[in-house]
């Protein structure tokens, strides 16, 4: 019996893409062709970095989202908006302010017109299941992190959902809370006290993934696309530092900082501005570099270590290293992090000269650092509008990533003293630039 | 049944108490109160007793709950009006496009120039009859309340976090449930400081629109409004005096016993994370809270309520990607209507100013419309100047800034025109220039906005800024200019707007003044459309109102909107 119910499939996704549409140029692709089948029993984890799309691709499970091609299945009806017998844990909470523990958790009870006894004995079991049990009656505001989204949990639970959406769940909180949380929703799960049949859950912690999930979707970027999928074949509970674990985790590490081959493309050809510049500052950088340079790495690290040291996420790490990968400071293999010659020779360097390599850097592997120059070079006056590059900008990649590139490329521009950015006109200058 | 649904009270624990004698009574004697005074409004206007006013002070208790129940009958008309008006504008795009504009202009216009108008429509509504003139007056009211009010929460409803919706819809809420559950509560905190401000501008309204005069008419409803104005006729100072006082007391109830509770359950709504300091409950709350049967009603009363908006209203809340082709068409057919409809609109003005009037009348107009700008002007300036060192050396100091923040705020509600007889009586006495002595009272009763708005800003500088410049030895105007002022600027600003936007309106009312017979006239907008009204001169009523709006709306894009921009981008605090 249990094993016939474990394998059917509650959920199917098929040939799904999202794209947001642009006037002139191709649309801007999120999601491009995932695939994905979700059955009864098991908890499955999409992995990848912020902006790989996968908690698009979460919102497309939930209904919240239509894809702009491809279709959902859920339980092999197609799904048009929110799904019955779906429930969402986010990130943020997303907490009634207004509404006491009690309240917010009855609140999707009330929406099915589940009548008042009812709901409110189902409410306090899920407030006891979930740990809550005297916190009835409080609000939102008057509860730390973790309470907080064992209140999300709780409301998530309370319909009885066969599946169990999470987005981030434990990325807000502190790494003892969200422990604590993981530990917690991992017994109830493994004993089956759960009221759900499978769970999906969006991170982007590599640990977490290995730690809860049966199954793991490895996410790639840009567009977003289903790059690897893993077993977890371990049994609850599991051990961290169990030397299986550990290789998991690592071999998790290589796939991700193994390049698309489109991407490796662009950044060999930089002739093109299709590639989102990642918010990373020119301290963080530096630093990194200087850590590297140092002992016990003396040039080249071990990613989950060098992460595990200097208490990085993945998710900070992985741009961080990229980023020098992009103006070839270091480079990136295998889940291992190698200083190039023109890194050693920036840790070397004193402040200005550090500002001449980092110019030269910009202007040699990042088209748009180099044509903001370019064109400040040709004008009479040395200035330039914002909006210009943005609008170019746009043309390749979504207003929001436009907008970070920018922002990236000024505080980058500024360090280097490749020109300099008035914020009250959005203009570039050469004003000051020796 | 019952005993599941109120255990409580089944326990017996709900029995009324001492407190809810006291609480009996109060409810009695409002209720006593509305039910004396409601039938006069249906008395024919010719009637004996329906348009006198005496100026015994006995009567005027029953003037100020006459005037109060204009203010509460306005409130109630506000809140119908912004809950639909808002909700319609951030609901359908397509309205949006053309019910925010018309809420920018509302905001401008000095309705009390329109008073004339609004008292002969609503009196042809209800011809020969009180009523007529009651809902003059409290449109009047409903006129300096509801854009304010409808603006806030339209505001609310556009920003309601993007997680909460989604928690919402991938919980099946359906449309009725989202609006209750979430969007309403969620713009409650705004909308209940804003109702509050704006009931502050409303008693001024209250005063100045119970005694109207068309032409050669002139109607007193009963009010304090209207005792004033007779005791300007026949030069009472003292019952001037008597006027004030009630008019203070009934401030004061009003703030003591709807609005302070209200803004204390207000908090609840506010969409905070973290626990902040919460201020002590209003004292009505807590006796609200002790007394048994009271709460008992208000827990009702709540939970019918939230039934009502939990209610499985409507189609369940279905968000797909609309089709992008079928709506462009519509757009374009809803924006040439709109072009139609206002060029139409701008015809009909036209048409109707022109009949009389030439160029020159705008001309005219548009001078004295300067003289008026240059009043508002000065005068913004020179209340800064005052308000706000003494603003700031207040806020600087929280014990003191505890104790001036209400009074200023109450002073911001007391109507200033109720002030103007000692100033009138002033000028008369020492025959001055009524040009430059009139001026002060169109900031009377504003400026009191740039004080407790600068109070709440230097209270709110943070401490740590405040002891790197001592650390640095910044000191005298250096402080100033880097320190306090660009802290400060986001709340000036703030509080200016408001101060200068009430002060065009005042100009209408401030810039005419009488004692008796005497009656002094400054040059202004405010004078001319004053006048025009005296003469029954519609068009030229219309002339003047169109130019001050016009003035209004350029001097808040020009100065204040870049101004208010520039200090929300930079100098905002955390």
């Amino acid at each position: 019996m249990d094993t016939i119910v474990g394998q059917q499939s509650l959920l199917e996704v098929r040939g799904c893409r999202q794209a947001y549409h642009k006037e002139a140029n191709s649309d801007l692709v999120v999601l491009d062709d995932v695939n994905l089948t979700l059955r009864e029993g098991e908890m499955v984890a999409l992995l990848g970095r912020s902006g790989s799309g996968k908690s698009t691709l979460l919102r497309i499970v939930a209904g919240l989202l239509t894809p702009t091609a491809g279709e959902v299945l859920w339980r092999d009806r197609p799904v048009h908006g929110p799904a019955e017998g779906v429930a969402m844990v986010f990130q943020s909470f997303a907490l009634f302010p207004w509404l006491t523990v009690q309240e917010n958790v009855e609140l999707g009870l009330e929406a099915r017109g589940v009548s008042r006894s009812e709901r409110e004995s189902r409410a306090e079991a899920a407030i006891d299941l979930i740990g809550l049990g005297g916190f009835e009656s409080a609000y939102p505001k008057e509860l730390s992190g973790g309470m907080r989204q064992r209140v999300g949990l709780a409301r998530a639970l309370v319909v009885h959902p066969d599946l169990l959406l999470m987005d981030e769940p434990f990325s807000a909180l502190d790494v003892l809370t969200a422990e604590n949380l993981r530990t917690d929703l991992i017994d109830l799960w493994s004993e089956g006290r759960l009221p759900v049949r499978s769970v999906l859950m969006v991170t982007h912690n590599i640990e977490e993934a290995v730690l809860m999930c049966d199954r793991i979707l490895v996410f790639s970027s840009n567009p977003g696309r289903v790059a690897n999928e893993l077993r977890v074949p371990f049994s609850h509970p599991r051990n961290r530092l169990d030397p299986a674990f550990r290789q998991l985790v690592d071999d998790i590490y290589g796939l991700m900082t193994r390049r698309p081959k489109q991407s490796v493309r662009a950044v060999t050809s930089p002739a093109t501005l299709e590639v989102p510049l990642q918010r990373v500052g020119t301290n963080q950088m530096a630093g990194l570099m200087e850590a590297l340079a140092g002992p016990p790495y003396n040039g080249r690290a071990d990613l989950p270590a060098l992460a595990a040291a200097l208490q990085y996420e993945v998710d900070e790490l992985l741009p961080l290293g990229e980023t020098l990968q992009l103006l070839h400071f270091a480079v990136l293999e295998e889940g291992d992090i190698t200083l190039a010659e023109d890194g050693r020779r920036f840790v070397a360097a004193d402040t200005d000269d550090r500002k001449r390599l980092f110019a030269t850097a910009l202007t040699a592997y990042v088209p748009l650092a180099r044509m903001v120059r370019q064109v400040l070079d040709e004008r009479w006056n040395h200035r330039a509008s914002a909006v210009r590059f943005r609008d170019e900008l746009e043309d390749h990649m979504s207003p929001e990533y436009a907008e970070d590139t920018l922002r990236t490329l000024i505080g980058w521009g500024r360090y280097a003293e490749l020109f300099s950015y008035d914020e009250e006109a959005e203009q570039f200058s050469l004003e000051d630039i020796g | 049944m019952s005993a599941t649904l109120h255990p409580a009270l089944a326990e017996g624990r709900r029995l009324p108490n001492a407190w809810d004698a006291a609480a009996i009574l109060c409810v009695f004697a409002a209720l006593i109160g509305i039910a004396h005074e409601a039938p006069s409004t249906f008395e024919r206007i010719d009637a004996p007793q329906a348009l006198t006013v005496s100026l015994d002070p006995v009567h005027l208790p029953d003037y100020a709950l006459r005037t109060t129940m204009r203010m509460f009958a306005a409130l109630v008309a506000s809140l119908l009006f912004t809950f639909s008006y808002a909700t319609a504008a951030a609901k359908s795009r397509r309205a949006a496009l053309i019910l925010v504009p018309i809420l920018d202009i509302l905001q401008s216009v000095p309705i009390l120039g329109f008073l004339s108008f609004t008292v002969v429509f609503f009196m042809s509504l209800f011809p020969g009859r009180v009523l007529g003139l009651e809902l003059a007056s409290i449109f009047a009211i409903f006129t300096s309340q509801a854009w304010n009010m409808a603006f806030s929460l339209y505001q609310s409803l556009k920003t309601v976090p993007a997680d909460l919706k989604e928690a919402a819809d991938s919980f099946h809420l359906t449309a009725w449930q989202r609006y209750w559950r979430l969007e309403v509560p969620f713009g409650i905190p705004g909308l209940v400081w804003n109702t509050m401000m704006s009931m502050s501008g409303g008693w001024f309204f209250v005063v100045a629109s119970e005694a109207v005069s068309v032409g050669d008419n002139t109607w007193k409803l009963p009010g304090i409004g209207s005792y004033v104005a007779l005791a300007l006729e026949q030069r009472d100072i003292r019952a001037v005096c008597y006027a004030i006082v009630a008019m203070l007391a009934v401030i004061l109830a009003y703030d003591q016993l709807l609005f302070r509770p209200l803004v204390a359950w207000s908090a609840k709504f506010r969409f905070e994370t973290t626990a902040g300091a919460t201020a002590e409950d209003p004292w009505l709350l807590r006796l609200m809270r002790r007394t048994r049967l009271m709460s008992w009603l208000a827990d009702g009363v709540g939970d019918t309520v939230s039934a009502v908006g939990g209610l499985p209203l409507a189609l369940r809340a279905y968000r797909g990607t609309p089709s992008q082709h079928s709506s462009r068409l519509f757009d374009a057919i809803w924006f040439v209507l709109l072009v139609a409809v206002l060029i139409w609109a701008v015809m009909k003005i036209l048409g109707f100013v022109s009949a009389d009037l030439g160029l020159g009348d705008l001309g005219q107009a548009v001078g004295l419309g300067l003289l008026t700008l240059v009043r508002v002007a000065v005068l913004m300036v020179l209340a800064s100047l005052i308000w706000v060192p003494i603003g700031v050396w207040i806020g600087l100091r929280p014990i003191w800034a505890r104790r001036a923040q209400p009074l200023a705020q109450f002073l911001a509600a007391f109507p200033a025109n109720l002030l103007f007889p000692p100033v009138v009586l002033f000028i008369v006495y020492f025959s001055l220039n009524a040009d430059i002595w009139l001026t002060p009272l169109m900031v009377l009763g504003t400026q009191w906005y740039i004080l407790f708005n600068v109070i709440a800003g230097a209270a709110a500088f943070p401490g740590d800024l405040r002891e790197a410049a001592s650390n640095f030895r910044i000191g005298g105007w250096l402080w100033w200019r880097k320190v306090m002022i660009p802290g400060i600027l986001p709340y000036y600003v703030t509080g200016a707007i408001t101060a200068s936007g009430g002060s065009w309106n005042a100009a209408i009312v401030a810039e005419v003044a009488s004692w008796g017979d005497t009656k002094l006239t400054a040059h202004g907008l405010g004078a001319y459309i004053a006048a025009a009204t005296d003469h029954g001169d519609m068009t030229r009523v219309v002339l003047g109102v169109v130019v001050m709006s016009g003035f209004v709306l350029l001097f808040n894009r020009l100065l204040w909107r870049p101004l208010y921009a520039y200090s929300e981008r930079h100098l905002k605090l955390g």
